[in-house]
């Protein structure tokens, strides 16, 4: 059986094609979604990209929030759905409160793009199986909202409860507490991060292929429990 | 016609690089009079007819909700405009 990942295309998505591309290379069929659907296709997974939806109005992912695909994904999302969000994306499930914390402007107020070393601190989410723990890998990473902020608690119960799933290493890039890259929820199906994987899937583009396996994790878990 | 008036501002605590930035331009200019910037936002509702009790609750509610995130930052005013804030 083949998995059914979809990815979400909301207005100011840059990235949407990229993901739905890794999601074939990792040997997934893509299934394009819309920001204006209101449900899924019957997907087993989904992705939302990275880009400027809505142009950042208001914050970076306060309007997608409310687009009405998000209700189904909140819906999937807390039925263990494996969703994976993407910079923009991640803005996204922090405005939707699926996962914690927030993001604000890079505190060097540049936009970066960069080569990004990452270690992955939590190998068991829907979309880090296919890691080890305290692997190094290297990804794209392009934001000019990506500095993740969140009070102390928040930030020491995700620490506690092994819910940092991805730490920059080397350069923390963008001013990120602790140098979270990427975050996951209690259940492990919802991660995000503002690095991106689905430019890291093949050989010759990119910084090699460390972020196949993202998709790779998720076909994984997604047939786990199909 | 009436308007009901948001102010948004970044928690205190959360360093805001847009005011850190005006804060910089501002003596290259010759306004040295400023020790410190920080830039929130302001969102002018405009309602038909008079601001009911319902109205301005509404408004506190969207304030709360959609205006502004908690996590970052804080609504400090929710008021019909000329009127005291």
């Amino acid at each position: 059986m083949t998995a059914r990942i979809g990815v979400v295309t909301f207005p100011g998505s840059l990235d949407d094609r990229d993901a739905a591309r890794a999601v074939r290379l990792a040997g997934a069929e893509p299934v394009r979604l819309w920001h204006a659907d209101d449900d899924l296709a019957g997907v087993d997974a989904v992705v939302l990209p990275g880009g400027f939806s809505y142009g950042d109005y208001l914050r970076a992912g306060a309007i997608s929030r409310f687009a009405p695909v998000m209700g189904a994904v909140v819906d999937a999302a807390n039925g263990g759905m494996p969703v994976l969000g993407i910079c923009n994306g991640f803005q996204i499930l922090c405005e939707s409160h699926l996962l914690a914390g927030a993001m604000v402007k890079n505190d060097h107020l540049h936009f970066v793009c960069r080569d990004q070393t990452l270690r992955v601190e939590n190998a068991s989410t829907a979309w880090t199986n296919a890691f080890e723990a305290g692997e190094e890998i290297v990804i794209p990473l392009k934001n000019q909202d990506g500095q993740f902020i969140a009070d102390e608690r928040t930030l020491d119960e995700l620490e506690g409860e092994g819910r940092v799933v991805f730490r920059y290493t080397g350069v923390n890039p963008n001013g990120s507490r602790r140098d979270i890259a990427g975050i996951t929820n209690a259940r492990g199906n919802v991660v995000g991060l503002m690095p991106h994987p689905e430019h890291a899937t093949e050989p010759g583009f990119g910084p090699g292929t460390d972020g196949l396996r993202f998709f790779t994790s998720a076909i994984t878990a997604a047939l786990a429990t199909a | 016609m009436a308007t009901v008036i948001v102010e948004v501002m970044p928690k205190p605590e959360i360093l805001d690089p847009q005011g850190k930035a005006v804060a910089g331009a501002l003596p290259r200019l010759g306004f040295t009079g400023f020790a410190s910037v920080r830039q929130g936002k302001r969102f002018e509702l405009e309602v038909e007819g008079e601001v009911t009790e319902e109205v301005l609750e509404q408004a506190r509610r969207a304030a709360a909700e959609v205006l502004s995130n908690p996590v970052i930052e804080d609504v400090v005013s929710v008021h019909v405009l000329g009127e005291q804030a």
